[in-house]
């Protein structure tokens, strides 16, 4: 099965999303890339991307044929989306063993969703 | 057919459940076609059981109809690439002679996966609660939601949601892994816990099925410790449901009030169980594997020793809540572990602990806090205090009884 680990964490929040480039930065970013080897080897991680942080997010609606754009998130949250994993795993047990090494899972929060696959008939 | 059979009939089916329903699932991969399945054959058995007879091992009758009902709607549904695998199988167990169910260990380890599933983490926990009583013990939907004094439709939709998530997010019907395993049980103990407690809170008015949530807890925590074998915690569970449960016929005077433990006719308490809980609960010591559970049974085992109030070892119960405290530093824990304290060491000491700040603040809103403390004060002759504190927990609490029991308190310190 499918899951999206979609990764959130308080951006204002120094522990969890310490300044670019601070030793602490350093090591986040290595136990993320240690993520992704461990879980490419073991075929469980398909794809992933960090994202810039929510200052730099638009948000696009088409109301009547319009396109609107807004500066920013869709809404205002205590924590937000700060990038994502694709996992395939055997069920959700697994899912969450994965979910639970990455590493803003204890920083922040991971939300392990299914993704809905389409049967071919 | 009159009511006495079918109510025996529906009998061996519910004790039956558990075990084919785990079988099912095992089976279909699927909880929901288990249990429709299932359903189905318990219909057919209720009515052809009373003319012919309940077989032999109607376990295995009903499992076996169930596959064939099964094997049927799968033909007649769209069949996809699962579904022929899974009439392949199906067809085998029918038609091979291979009897699953004759593999005790085989079925043991199913109904501990269908336990753990109906337990898992991520259903909330008022889902688990409703089907582990649905998938596990066997209770209908209607009997679930009249205990739980929330409409049907209701009920069935927590149902429908919880076995949607189960599907939907793929949650696996196994036994964790080792270094999961005490983790997931005490998920599991949780939830007999709470639905005993919902039972034990049930008032005399209340419903039959209401109150005999208790005996359906007590009814899963045996099966648990039966499928765990060794397992302390789940023994200690098992032990203090069946002493708390004990009291239960001393609880409530003739009126219908609440009659505290203290008060309590101790001949009234039921001895057989007494035993039963005491017996369980030495088995649990002599594995060696403390835990919360054990430590709340051995402090209800401490009560069911004394002949008379006055007998209490509370210096023993104090002790008790201490380290419960250690391992469940909650508001109320400390509560319990307060009032004790004061029963063993004198009310001062008791009123000391209750006044620490942060725990008042916490219990700010908790009548049992305010009632403890009323008590407390009006030992030491602290009267006014005392009063207030009674008129603070007559404030805030809602059941009728209790508010009778609290007013009576309030007018005996005069």
């Amino acid at each position: 099965m499918k899951y999206l680990a979609l990764i959130y964490s308080d951006e204002s929040d120094a522990t969890a999303n310490p300044p670019e480039g601070s030793p602490e930065m350093e090591a986040i970013m290595q136990d993320y890339f240690a993520f992704g080897a461990a879980g490419g080897e073991a075929g469980v991680v398909l794809g992933g991307d960090a994202l810039l942080p929510t200052p730099m997010a638009t948000s696009v609606q088409v109301r009547d044929g319009e396109t609107i754009t807004t500066d920013g998130p869709f809404a205002e949250t205590k924590e937000q989306l700060g990038g994502y994993y694709l996992l395939d795993c055997e069920n959700l047990d697994e899912a969450i063993a994965w979910a639970a090494r990455i590493p803003h899972a204890a920083l922040g929060t991971v939300e392990v969703r299914p993704v809905i696959e389409f049967e071919q008939d | 057919m009159t009511p006495r059979v079918e109510a025996a009939v529906a009998g061996v089916v519910r004790q039956e459940w558990s075990r084919v329903v785990a079988t099912l699932t095992r089976d279909l991969g699927s909880l929901d076609l288990a249990e429709d399945a299932a359903q189905e054959a318990a219909e057919t058995a209720l009515a052809t059981w009373p003319a012919q007879g309940v077989p032999d091992r109607p376990g295995a009758w009903i499992t076996t109809v169930a596959r064939r009902r099964a094997i049927d709607r799968l033909r007649r549904e769209r069949v996809g690439r699962h579904k022929a695998e899974l009439l392949g199988r199906l067809d085998e167990r029918v038609q091979g002679g291979h009897d699953h169910m004759d593999d005790e260990t085989a079925v043991r380890d199913d109904q501990l996966r269908l336990i753990f599933g109906c337990c898992h983490p991520a259903i909330r926990v008022e889902d688990q609660m409703a089907l582990t009583l649905r998938s596990v013990a066997g209770l209908t939907t209607s009997e679930i939601a009249r205990a739980f004094l929330i409409p049907e439709p209701t009920m069935a939709q927590r149902l429908v949601r919880a076995k949607r998530k189960i599907a939907g997010a793929g949650i696996p019907f196994v036994i964790p892994p080792d270094h999961e395993l005490l983790k997931r049980l005490a998920v599991v103990q949780g939830v007999i816990y709470l639905v005993f407690n919902e039972g034990y809170n049930a008032s005399v008015g209340d419903e039959l099925v209401r109150r005999e949530l208790c005996d359906e807890a007590i009814r899963l925590a045996r099966l648990l410790v039966d499928l765990t074998t060794d397992d302390a915690e789940s023994m200690g569970l098992l032990a203090m449901c069946l002493l708390t449960h004990s009291r239960r016929d001393a609880r409530v005077s003739a009126d219908g009030d609440v009659v505290l433990l203290e008060d309590q006719d101790r001949g009234r308490w039921d001895s057989g169980m007494i035993d039963e809980g005491m017996a369980v609960l030495e088995r649990a010591y002599r594995l060696g594997r403390p835990g919360p559970l054990q430590l709340q049974a051995a402090i209800a085992a401490t009560h069911a020793r004394a002949a008379e109030p006055q007998d209490t070892n509370w210096r023993s119960i104090a002790l008790l809540y201490e380290e419960l405290v250690g391992y469940r530093p909650t508001a109320v824990v400390r509560l319990n572990h307060a009032v004790a304290v004061a029963m063993a060491d004198g009310a001062d000491t008791g009123l000391a602990l209750l006044a620490d700040p942060e725990l008042a603040e916490a219990l700010e809103t908790y009548p049992y806090y305010h009632a403890a403390c009323a008590d407390l004060l009006g030992r030491t002759g602290a009267l006014d205090d005392a009063r207030s504190a009674y008129r603070r927990a007559i404030e805030l609490t809602e059941d009728a009884p209790e508010i009778r029991l609290l007013e009576a308190k309030l007018a005996a310190l005069g």
